[in-house]
């Protein structure tokens, strides 16, 4: 008798694993559809196969198959896409075990990688996820001339290697931190001085490589040969600044080595529009809610809406933060943005499709096209309300969550 | 460009005593008000004079006097001017981390009434404030209880009359993880609570002998300032303001409350959704705050958003407190909103940011609701208290208004810029020790 009871729950347990390791069916019904790659689409349906998007349409045109699970809800839109965080390097505790996004044994360590440094299963992913975040560009944070790389994740699986899809940036900054990181740069024009100097020993290190006596070759050296990776244009720059004057001197020295660049941060974008623009340099910008103080001190809510206007492309991100909320959410972030100058469609599209395309992988996500990735939000409302609720996340075709939240 | 704003702050003051000279009532006509003690009423109207509330009700049934100034308030919503129960607006600080306990030291002394903290806050919305020091003492200090008036000295904003012996605010206390230390700070919970009592008995044994000399100035004890204020606590005229995070350190505090019998509201409370029962059970209001994320602080990682239905739902008082520059002043309203999200009734999270807030501070019968009599404090808001894309397009204190985004200068404070806050008001508010 025991035995039989014994074998039955096995036989269940095992038929409960099969079942949850078949390729997801799910159908994303939505009142409003914002599939971020053309119109809204009014009683939408989404379609997902295995991991991919299979067909998005009206539900006047696209029938739900048997055995399709059925979510629903007033609006759907793409997983959201966070342009630039440390969650996972940075841990919800706020210990020192858990703090992994900047070394402060040196200013300039772009050897650092973010893959040695993910914890996949930090309780802040878990958060993010549940609020509706399916992609995250995160690593190492601000705070050193060069502090490491970054990675673009999604926020599932239990390894760096089931998370990863994107190697990423390089991460750099000039402002106030990184002085009162280092004892040495102290200024701004020590950064600037500290920072040629690295990449002329780059260009030195790469013209010695090239000799073609193997013996005169110089020895692997994994800073030089990031750096040259950058100087090569194979890796971007992530280039944190926040005041004009920080934010010139990165589009000089971009200028000056011929690197490709990301701004990151830019409080006082607002003052140096043109310049920008004419750089032709997308921005990942700051939180909207962003505390004022520090490099941030001149921050406005109203720079996402003259970004747009400007037609500089950009992103919003949730940043960094040292203490408490140990991180943001874009999608209260965006909210902001959108009841200060942007409209609704450019506010999603800041931490969707626009997100995706600055840290590129708008290929695979950012937005609702058959083909890419299964990764969806579902809310009971206006995304950006405060009182509307997250209440469904897909990640590459799983449902990961369906509570309201 | 700074001469030109201290123009402009002379300006306000001038203009506004000119118009409290004038006494003109004034009427605003045709909005939603919610005057949180009733019904919200659509199509209102709203009367001030005097710097005081004057009349309330629907348009039509409100007489308005005929020298009333008229403003058209169509299709905006009318509420009172918010509550914050703790703050760190003002650039002051309390205790000097030369002792654990600093019942003497008043933050009044050291508040900068040009602070653009002040400003922030009229941008949120802000009317009352209770200014306090920082957590990293058992006891920082008093607290200041302000109004955002015009000012130029401290004295304008105060709402007591006395600011040497009167009451003006409330005692700061904190228990957990900010304000352990090495001596003479204490190295645990239990000798925290070990040092609050000790410093309770003495002042009750100080209390005793004041009462023994019946006002005999021959028999009366030395004058001690802590022990003064002390008596003030114990004899319920000053409310303690308690910082505290996890369950226990809850329990901590209304034990002592308990034992001592002075007055107590509750702050932050982050894991008030575990005790809320006994919270309520014990009487004691508590101000919560929500945050963006969990995380940050490791006693307060538990924090939940919940906080505000689980305390409204075991019949506790609950207010809201920005900790500014924890949160924002200018986005105060959002915390409410976030209450309701996670399960609040709109009902109690409006109570929480107004009368609520100014029950905890002992200013209920003068803010926190628009009644006749009440002060004229309230805010114009371009839609539904609860919405991201509302804006507080006014902010009006004792009939003045102190806050019009229409005006650019003011825009400038509610959304930031170049220069706007010239000094940085994060690091200020982190200097004063803000939880």
């Amino acid at each position: 008798m025991r035995m039989r009871r014994r074998t039955i729950v096995t036989i269940m347990i095992l038929s409960l694993l099969i079942l949850s390791s078949l390729p997801a069916q799910v159908a994303i019904k939505g009142e409003t559809v914002y599939t971020m790659s053309g119109a809204p689409i009014t009683n939408g349906v989404v379609l997902i196969k295995g991991n991919k998007i299979e067909r998005v349409g009206p539900a006047s045109q696209v029938q739900i198959p048997n055995g399709y699970k059925i979510l629903s809800g007033k609006v759907v839109t793409p997983g959201l896409v966070d342009a630039h965080s440390v969650v996972g390097l940075a841990g919800m505790l706020n210990q020192t075990h858990d703090q992994m996004q900047l070394e402060k044994s040196e200013p300039m360590q772009p050897e650092l990688r973010a893959i040695d440094a993910y914890n996949a299963r930090e309780a802040l992913v878990e958060w993010l996820r549940n609020m509706g975040v399916t992609t995250l560009h995160t690593g190492h944070g601000p705070g050193a001339l060069a502090s490491g790389t970054t990675i673009v994740v999604k926020t599932v699986g239990g390894t760096i290697n089931e998370a990863l899809i994107d190697s990423g940036m390089v991460a750099f900054t000039l402002g106030e931190s990184v002085s009162q990181n280092f004892r040495s740069p102290g200024t701004s024009a020590k950064s600037v001085a500290m920072i040629r100097t690295e990449f002329l020993k780059t260009q030195d290190y790469l013209k010695r490589k090239g000799n073609k006596d193997p013996e005169k070759r110089p020895a692997i050296d994994l800073k030089m040969e990031m750096l040259a990776r950058v100087l090569s244009g194979q890796t971007k720059v992530l280039f944190t600044t926040q005041k004009a004057t920080d934010i010139m001197s990165a589009l000089r020295l971009a200028k000056e080595f011929g690197f490709k660049m990301v701004l990151d941060g830019a409080a006082e974008a607002y003052l140096v529009m043109e310049e920008i623009k004419k750089a032709g340099i997308p921005v990942i910008l700051h939180p909207t809610m962003v505390r004022p103080g520090g490099d941030t001190r001149n921050v406005s809510m109203e720079t996402a809406a003259a970004l747009q206007k400007k037609g500089i492309p950009f992103a919003i991100q949730s940043g960094y933060e040292g203490y408490v909320p140990k991180t943001r959410l874009v999608l209260y972030e965006a909210a902001i943005a959108a009841s200060n100058g942007l409209s609704f469609q450019e506010a999603l599209a800041s931490i969707t499709i626009g997100a995706a395309r600055i840290i590129g992988v708008d290929k695979r996500v950012g937005s609702l096209e058959p083909g890419k990735d299964g990764d969806v939000a579902v809310f009971d409302g206006d995304p950006f309300e405060y009182t509307s609720h997250v209440c469904g996340v897909i990640v590459n075709g799983q449902v990961v969550s369906e509570i309201c939240r | 460009m700074h001469q030109r704003r201290l123009w402009t702050f002379l300006f306000l003051i001038i203009g506004t005593s000119l118009a409290f000279a004038q006494e003109v009532p004034q009427a605003f006509r045709g909005a939603t008000v919610y005057p949180i003690d009733g019904e919200p009423i659509q199509d209102g109207t709203l009367i001030v004079q005097g710097g005081k509330v004057v009349a309330l009700g629907k348009t039509g049934s409100v007489a308005v006097p005929s020298n009333a100034v008229i403003h058209d308030v169509k299709g905006k919503v009318l509420m009172p001017g918010l509550v914050d129960t703790h703050s760190h607006i003002g650039d002051g600080s309390g205790g000097d981390r030369s002792n654990a306990l600093h019942p003497d030291v008043r933050i009044l002394d050291a508040i900068d009434v040009r602070s653009k903290g002040f400003r922030k806050a009229l941008a949120g919305g802000i009317t009352t404030v209770n200014v306090m020091p920082g957590s990293g003492h058992l006891m920082s200090g008093q607290t200041a209880y302000l109004k955002i008036r015009p000012a130029n000295t401290i004295y304008d904003m105060l709402f007591c009359s006395d600011p040497v012996n009167g009451i003006c605010g409330g005692m700061k206390m904190a228990n957990g993880t900010n304000s352990i230390g090495e001596k003479p700070f204490p190295g645990t919970r239990a000798k925290s609570a070990a040092l609050v009592r000790q410093l309770f008995l003495k002042a009750q044994d100080y209390q005793a002998k004041v009462k023994a000399a019946a006002g005999n100035p021959d028999k009366m004890p030395k004058r001690e300032l802590e022990m003064e204020a002390l008596v003030q606590v114990l004899e319920g005229k000053r409310v303690v303001h308690h910082h505290t995070h996890r369950h226990d350190d809850i329990m901590t505090v209304l034990r002592l409350a308990k034992e001592f019998g002075f007055r107590v509201v509750l702050q932050h409370v982050s894991e008030a959704w575990k005790v809320a029962k006994e919270i309520a059970e014990a009487g004691v209001p508590a101000s919560i705050i929500l945050i963006d994320s969990p995380g940050g602080k490791l006693e307060a990682t538990d924090i939940r958003n919940e906080n505000g239905v689980e305390l409204e739902k075991a019949g506790a008082l609950v207010g809201f407190h920005t900790d500014d520059g924890i949160t924002d002043s200018r986005l105060f309203l959002r915390m409410a909103a976030l209450a309701v999200r996670a399960g609040m009734s709109r009902a109690k999270a409006l109570e929480g940011m107004t009368i609520a807030g100014a029950k905890m501070l002992d200013l209920g019968n003068r803010v926190g609701s628009l009644a006749p009599g009440k002060d004229a404090d309230f805010l114009v808001l371009s839609g539904d208290p609860f919405s991201v894309y509302t804006h507080v397009e006014q902010t009006w204190v004792e009939g003045n208004k102190m806050f019009d985004r229409g005006n650019p200068e003011d825009h400038e404070m509610a959304v930031g810029g170049y220069d706007v806050f010239r000094r940085s008001l994060y690091l200020d508010a982190c200097e004063g020790g803000a939880e």
